[in-house]
């Protein structure tokens, strides 16, 4: 959602860029791109797929945000066990003793830690900030079409 | 005070006895540093502060100040180390900024920054550290610590009272609290102490503050820790 925050200047990048797959698209195939911007960590088997996916598919990748960069606030579940946590989820709400903890075949298996992006995939960018600002979005990207070699500025770098 | 030496270039005066370091800071020239402080006796275990002092590396904080000494510090090599350094205490803590009081104010983070870190790089540890909550006005979330051993120092030196110590070593090395039941309650630690003021990073935190300066007006969101004169007495006072 903080790519919208770079506001008018959307309408500059249209110009210049197609989008793929992406929120607004909600195309499920991932096409070839030459620029990946993934958020969020990996907390399940999907996400690790997605991302491998998307990988292959683009020349650059960049994480976008604290979740994808070092787990983020998901990551805080990583002391506690997942047995642990599904339990307190669905099973320790007054009223729900005979909840039971979703195993339909369907849903995508949680991992048992939450990882950032770059232990499993390379990343060619990071954008940090919790979310990051529209300006750092956005001097990343219009340094990647320009062919710029450092893309982010010190004073855009924030990790709140 | 004739005496000088040169660094990257600048001549920084000192006298008989101070280190690199303590001469630099004195004379308003930044080397980033994370376990040093002018108030303490330097420990030396960050190294962060390495320069190249001819043609060796060492840090700069423990090496005593020589007359025409020719001292690099601010080169992309060693400042690819430091940032090396500094990536991996990201890692091996669980250094989540914006769930934590400390961000803007933390010295860590405002060194990455400085020094350009986007990613921690490395593979995570994700350690498992307790939380200490049992003092009435101060946490301790021993997640956040890069062992720099300033609160072990300030409770020695100033407070008298030897509250905090690292025990353990190489990667078990960690910090204690020097009690009975090894809970801060229990020691006598106030929270008026030095030692409870002085860490860089968000480990000791006073309770009941939140957010009393908002994020982004803190220390290091108004400037680079680089173009802060004594960031430390700024943080302190909060
Ligand atoms: S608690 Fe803070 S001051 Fe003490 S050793 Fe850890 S990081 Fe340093
Ligand atoms: S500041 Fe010199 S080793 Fe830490």
């Amino acid at each position: 959602m903080s790519i919208l925050d770079i506001d008018e200047r959307l309408f500059t990048l249209l110009d210049k860029v197609e989008f793929d797959r992406s929120p607004i698209t909600d195309i499920k195939e991932v096409g070839e791109c030459d620029v990946g911007i993934i958020e969020g960590g990996l907390c399940n088997a999907e996400n690790v797929e997605v991302l491998r996916e998307f990988r292959r598919r683009c020349k650059v990748l960049v994480a976008l945000g604290a979740c994808a960069i070092n787990g983020g606030l998901p990551a805080q579940r990583n002391h506690l066990s997942l047995p642990l946590l599904l339990q307190e989820v669905y099973r320790s709400e007054p009223g729900a003793e005979y909840g039971l903890i979703p195993n339909d075949p369907e849903l995508p298996l949680p991992l048992n830690k939450v990882h950032p992006l770059h232990e499993v995939v390379r990343i060619d960018h990071f954008i940090p900030g919790c979310p990051p600002s529209a300006d750092a979005i956005w001097q990343v990207l219009t340094g990647l079409l320009e062919g710029r070699e450092h893309p982010l500025d010190h004073s855009l770098i924030h990790f709140d | 005070m004739s005496a000088t030496f040169l660094l990257d270039g600048r001549a920084i005066p000192f006298s008989e006895g101070q280190t690199i370091l303590q001469a630099a800071v004195a004379a308003g020239a930044y080397i980033p540093h994370l376990c040093f402080h002018p108030d303490f006796k330097p420990h030396g275990s960050c190294k962060v502060c390495t320069v190249k002092v001819g043609g060796r590396q060492s840090a700069s904080c423990t090496t005593a100040a020589a007359a025409g000494a020719v001292v690099e510090s601010d080169t992309p090599a060693i400042n690819a180390e430091r940032l090396a350094l500094v990536q991996m205490l990201f890692v091996e803590g669980n250094h989540f900024c914006p769930s934590c009081e400390k961000s803007g104010d933390c010295k860590l983070q405002a060194t990455a920054c400085d020094l350009g870190m986007v990613s921690p790089h490395f593979d995570h540890f994700f350690p498992d550290r307790p939380v200490d909550a049992s003092h009435p006005d101060l946490l301790l979330d021993f997640n956040r610590c890069i062992l720099c051993s300033l609160c072990v120092r300030a409770s020695r030196d100033v407070d008298g009272k030897n509250a905090f110590a690292l025990a353990g070593r190489g990667l078990r090395t960690r910090l204690i609290v020097n009690s009975r039941t090894g809970r801060l309650v229990d020691s006598d630690v106030s929270a008026g102490d030095r030692a409870v003021h002085v860490c860089p990073v968000g480990v000791i935190l006073p309770k009941r503050r939140g957010f009393s300066v908002p994020l982004g007006r803190r220390v290091f969101d108004l400037k680079p820790i680089s173009a802060v004169a004594d960031a430390s007495a700024q943080i302190e006072e909060r």
